[in-house]
């Protein structure tokens, strides 16, 4: 039982950090790019994509033996589309001005290649519960990296991060940040810091070990 | 006995990366001197304050980085020098201190340093204090030449087409700190020409493309194409790029037909964007489109192989 629960940990904590959607396998790059230019719609979106996530990775899981082998495919699609199309009613009934400001990449999410991934790589060949698990951790690892990057291009291109103003009235905002080349240039200047702390901390561990050893 | 042995070619020459530099900063003092001169004190520091950031930033960043400190070949002064004359006079100091510190550490050093930079390091600053920061980077103001004049701000000529000729030539116009006076520009070219920093190759095919391509526009809707071809190629940043910026030689092709590809193809876009497109200027637009080109203008033009000769000629 206390196995059961570290690997789920384990799967958890790959979705954040060893295998972070945004940082490490760069997939949803499109929406990370488009929605980041406030924190606010940041964790919007990572909260609309991690609860089609965990929703599709459960019933995908649950429906992997019975889903033929060559139409996998369409019926994920199938099954993602319903999540994303309650989501979207969702937002639009209770938080009209986040639905506004996402647009378009809502009904994206259908198309985001986090969840097809997730739903071919893992919950295709996993149990419900262990699924349901990796939704979670992706979802979260994608929902951290779009606060993130939100939060720091929303701070530097308007002076503000959640809508408050931080750096006061005499800061001269840098247009170029919030603009899509500056998300380009944010978003790669952040995969590098990224990757730059987990090769560093990696060898730390290794070094650890090889002492102990 | 210490005998160092190497393989041949041996080949001696006092052409280094130091040496180049300092032409190029020599090449530059005209332009500088007008800019002060014309500008007074606010230009001195502006330059001042880029030059220092500029050569602060290399140091941090190859100290952090754990490599080789090579501040002593000047690049990174040209680097500043070459932003700050491309500031309006009256920019504040933080303008410059975030551009260079953008051309050296991003532009410059995250691609690996001198030589490993994809795109001109200033123009790149250039360009994103230009999308950042449109009011401060477009207000001009007029030279005071030390008149005791406090400084009047205007438009650039190149909107408003109001100067003559001989004032864009002599430089008594409003405009960046280093691109107003088209003679020190030219003297900047000589100096370059003479110690064969640069070959003429790009400067003039790009001027001369400027001045074809606004003639070819301006025959419909100018009275005058020839005067307008004319006023194009003396306003705005066309010489100082022609002569200081896209003669980069990390961004540039290797073959002289391919410089003067590179070259017309910077006149055609800076001719498109000045008659055709929201701003006013073009030349770093023009410059940072070609740069990016340049790859592939290399691999699509035959390359002289040293040693090497296609069959059937004679030696």
């Amino acid at each position: 039982m206390s196995e059961e629960r570290m690997s789920l940990g384990k799967v958890i904590k790959n979705g954040i950090i060893t295998e972070n959607p945004t940082f490490r396998l760069v997939l949803g790059t499109c929406p990370t790019l488009a929605v980041t230019t406030s924190a606010i719609n940041g964790l919007g979106m990572g909260a609309a994509a991690t609860f089609v996530l965990i929703c599709s990775n459960l019933v995908i899981s649950l429906l992997r033996n019975f889903i033929p082998d060559k139409v996998r495919i369409p019926a994920f699609i199938v099954v993602i589309c319903t999540f994303v199309t309650m989501v979207q009613l969702l937002m639009q009934a209770f938080v009209p001005s986040l639905y506004d400001a996402l647009g378009i990449f809502i009904p994206l999410i259908v198309v985001n290649c986090i969840i097809l991934a997730r739903a071919e790589a893992f919950a295709s060949k996993n149990g419900p519960v262990a699924s349901a698990c990796d939704g979670l951790g992706m979802g979260m690892g994608f929902t951290i990296a779009l606060v993130i990057m939100g939060a720091i291009r929303e701070l530097i291109g308007n002076g503000s991060v959640f809508g408050m103003n931080v750096l006061g009235n005499s800061y001269e905002p840098m247009l170029l940040i919030v603009l899509a080349s500056g998300g380009f240039l944010s978003y790669g200047l952040l995969l590098g810091i990224f990757n730059l702390i987990v090769k560093k901390s990696e060898e730390k561990r290794k070094r650890k070990e090889a002492e102990a050893a | 006995m210490n005998l160092r042995i190497s393989t041949a070619p041996h080949i001696h020459h006092p052409v280094t990366t130091k040496r180049l530099m300092i032409y190029v900063l020599l090449a530059l003092l005209p332009a500088t001197g007008v800019g002060i001169y014309a500008f007074g004190l606010p230009a001195l520091l502006l330059i001042a304050i880029s030059c220092l950031t500029a050569v602060l930033c290399e140091l941090i960043w190859q100290k952090a980085a754990k490599k080789p400190v090579r501040i002593s070949d000047c690049s990174a002064l040209v680097t500043g020098l070459i932003l700050a004359l491309n500031l309006p006079a009256n920019a504040p100091w933080w303008l410059a201190v975030i551009g260079s510190a953008f051309a050296i550490l991003l532009v410059k050093q995250l691609f690996g340093g001198l030589g490993d930079n994809f795109l001109n390091p200033a123009m790149a600053a250039r360009a994103v204090l230009l999308a950042s920061w449109p009011v401060h980077m477009t207000r001009y103001v007029a030279p005071t030449f030390f008149s005791g004049v406090d400084a009047v701000t205007a438009a650039t000529p190149l909107s408003t087409k109001s100067a003559e000729l001989m004032d864009l030539f002599l430089g008594t116009i409003p405009g960046c700190i280093g691109e107003v006076s088209k003679v020190a520009i030219l003297v900047g070219l000589l100096i370059l020409l003479f110690t064969r920093t640069v070959t003429w190759h790009i400067p003039f095919t790009m001027v001369a493309s400027v001045f074809v391509f606004s003639f070819l526009f301006g025959l419909g809707n100018e009275e005058e194409p020839l005067m307008f071809a004319l006023y194009s190629i003396l306003s705005g940043g066309v010489l100082f790029g022609a002569v200081f910026m896209a003669t980069d030689y990390v961004t540039t092709p290797m073959t002289p037909v391919g410089q003067m590809i590179y070259a017309a193809g910077i006149g055609l876009i800076v001719a498109v964007i000045r008659n055709f497109g929201a701003y006013p200027e073009g030349v770093t637009y023009g410059i940072l489109l070609m740069n990016i080109a340049t790859p592939l203008i290399d691999r699509f033009l035959p390359r002289k192989i040293y040693g090497y000769q296609k069959e059937g000629k004679k030696a």
